[in-house]
């Protein structure tokens, strides 16, 4: 019988020893592979939403009370409309310091016979975009035809299907990454297809006129401020030239959503640290029980000639194999609980929320397993050692 | 193979009394030859396990050495002690001395599996049959009678064919048949296989099975 296999009896012989080591290291296991999976996707989320952002700053109508409804559109994916007029976008390539300037328009769909689904729509201008466009590119290769949309991957629609928005028909032609933002739930149009949806809106009586002799109305503008200048400064400059139209810098957006989510962060990781140190000292704990509980058979071991270097291998191996299964346990229970739920996690936090790629996640799997083992190694080291040093002669007179 | 104690003894110190340290074992000379039964007596706490442990490379003398063949055990790093006692020495100790998590065979196979030597199923259950067990082969040591117990070690050194069976009272817990029992079977070891055996008793019934009697009084050995 080799010590694997002794090990191996020893631990399905005596269960009810194994299935606390084994429990409590899949409880180390479940914190820190379920912890680390949420606090990556809201990092995840975050750069996402900086990359689609894309933008120093943004401008939007001041009845879009300021940053709240734009700030919601992107992180719950709330529909909404407010619009200024399309000289405002003049206005904001007239100002110093001003690289680019994309225009996008906004318009909700309604939860009504016209339309398949209410969602948040949004038309940008080929043209002049630099945010939206180089997303779409990574699923969709061509240029945005009219009539076509591009959908997030949130919106139930399947390519080539075609959905109705106040009953104009448009063909979905791509849909895009998930970014785990409210931008997940919205379609892409360009700005005829927009023109035509928002002609169609007014015709249901939904208007999105500023003025009565304006045709064209756009919802916010994206700002790309040049080298050198200061945005802050850009910032202040386009507040004071474009009327009735706020500018925000995109950082505050984030900087709201970063410190939630830095002490989220923290928090987890806080946890995360408490759950550790906790579960290590019982471990400790159960080794001492351990050594108590097996000194005759450790004696006796050496007895019949098992060196002290099999002794402590045969405690590592038994650790060893209660961590794997441990490890393996917490990270299965962890994933029930974290991916199935992702949605659910998304909204209760309101953050930003974007799975890790599956490589990332199995590089945590085995970054978690191997923490376990290694913990598991540790807690045992020092009974490992005792139980090795077991004076046999002592030990067998002492228990008799 | 010859077991040689030479001038062993083994010396504890102590908080109180006159002198700090005591005698365990007064050095003492023995040898243990193949095919012979030394019959080893005297009162509990008189020495005889210490000096039982110290021939079994358990328990480093104070002064002496133990040499088994022409091989010093004390000096013997822990890794060739620990095989050497495997594959040379079959140890009987007192109380119980069973792996729980094994069954009665598993047990038995068990020193001879440590080091990968093949396992022989059928004389290790011949031996638990010769000692009245046979019947609890796939039993769990928390399942057996100390008696049982006691057998099952029997069992274990006799089907291990050590060069020397060291034994602790070996008949500690059993009733006359199975001590006649247990005895004949280390004789037989001894007298049949040319084995050295070792017999630390009570049981003044084991000097009929003995070439050589000793006996032990206050950590003295002295020929019975």
């Amino acid at each position: 019988m080799s010590i694997f296999s002794l090990s191996r009896k020893n631990l399905t012989r005596k269960p009810g020893r194994a299935a606390v080591l084994t429990l409590l290291i899949a409880f180390l296991s479940l914190a820190v592979f379920g912890g680390s999976v949420v606090v990556l996707s809201l990092r995840q989320g975050l750069a996402s939403l900086e990359a689609r952002l894309g933008a120093d700053i943004i401008v939007v109508p001041s009845s879009a009370q300021s940053k709240v409804s734009f700030q919601n559109m992107f992180l719950q994916g709330t529909t909404g409309a407010f619009y200024m007029d399309v000289s405002s976008l003049d206005r904001a390539l007239e100002v110093e310091g001003v690289e680019k300037a994309a225009p996008q328009t906004f318009l909700a769909s309604l939860k009504a016979d016209c339309c398949s689904i209410k969602i948040q729509v949004i038309g940008i201008d080929p043209a002049a975009d630099f945010t939206v466009q180089p997303w779409i590119a990574r699923s969709y290769s061509r240029e945005l035809g009219d009539m076509d949309v591009a959908v997030g991957c949130k919106v139930e629609a399947e390519v080539g299907e075609i959905i109705r928005i106040y009953d104009q028909r448009c063909k979905v032609v791509a849909r895009l990454e998930a970014t785990g933002t409210g931008l997940d739930t919205a379609v892409y149009c360009n700005m005829d297809t927009m023109r035509a949806l928002l002609a169609a809106a007014e015709e249901k009586g939904i208007s999105h006129k500023i003025t009565s002799d304006s045709e064209d109305s756009i919802s916010a503008i994206y700002i790309k401020v040049q080298d050198g200048y200061d945005i802050d400064a850009v910032n202040s400059r386009l507040n004071g030239h474009i009327r009735k139209a706020t500018a925000v810098r995109t950082r505050s957006m984030i900087t709201g959503v970063s410190d939630s989510l830095a002490g989220i962060s923290r928090t987890v990781t806080l946890l995360i640290a408490a759950v550790w140190a906790l579960a290590f000292i019982i471990l400790l704990l159960a080794f001492v029980l351990i050594i108590r509980e097996r000194t005759r058979e450790f004696a006796v071991l050496r007895l019949l000639g098992t060196s002290r270097r099999m002794l402590g291998r045969m405690v590592l191996l038994e650790s060893a194999l209660c961590s794997l299964l441990g490890g393996v346990i917490g990270i299965g229970v962890a994933a029930l609980a974290v991916f199935p739920f992702s949605t659910l996690i998304e909204t209760s936090l309101n953050l930003p929320y974007l799975r890790p790629a599956l490589g990332v996640i199995l590089l945590l799997a085995a970054g978690t397993l191997a923490l376990a083992v290694i913990i598991g190694a540790l807690a045992s080291a020092g009974a490992a050692w005792r139980l090795s040093r077991v004076d046999p002669g002592t030990a067998l007179r002492e228990e008799n | 193979m010859t077991l040689q104690a030479e001038n062993i003894s083994k010396r504890y110190f102590r908080k109180t009394g006159a002198a700090n340290y005591f005698y365990a074992v007064q050095p003492v000379s023995l040898t243990l030859e193949p095919g012979t039964v030394t019959v080893l007596m005297g009162r509990s706490g008189s020495g005889k396990t210490t000096l039982l442990h110290m021939l079994a490379g358990l328990l480093p003398p104070t002064e002496g050495q133990v040499r088994l063949g022409d091989r010093l055990l004390y000096t013997l790093g822990d890794a060739a002690l620990s095989r050497l006692r495997n594959e040379r020495l079959g140890v009987i100790p007192q109380g119980r001395s069973a792996v729980d998590t094994l069954t009665v065979l598993e047990n038995v196979l068990l020193p001879g599996q440590l080091y990968g030597r093949a396992a022989d199923a059928g004389e290790a259950q011949a031996w638990l049959d010769a000692l009245g067990i046979g019947a609890l082969r796939d039993a769990r040591p928390g399942e057996l009678s100390g008696g049982e117990l006691r057998r099952m070690a029997i069992a274990r050194a006799l089907s291990q064919h050590p060069d020397v069976i060291l034994a602790d009272e070996p008949t500690g817990d059993l009733d006359d048949e199975n001590t006649a029992l247990a005895l004949s079977a280390l004789r037989g070891a001894a007298h049949d296989h040319g084995q050295a055996v070792f017999l630390v008793t009570h049981e003044a019934d084991a000097l009929r099975y003995a070439d050589r009697a000793f006996r032990m009084d206050a950590g003295r050995m002295a020929e019975a």
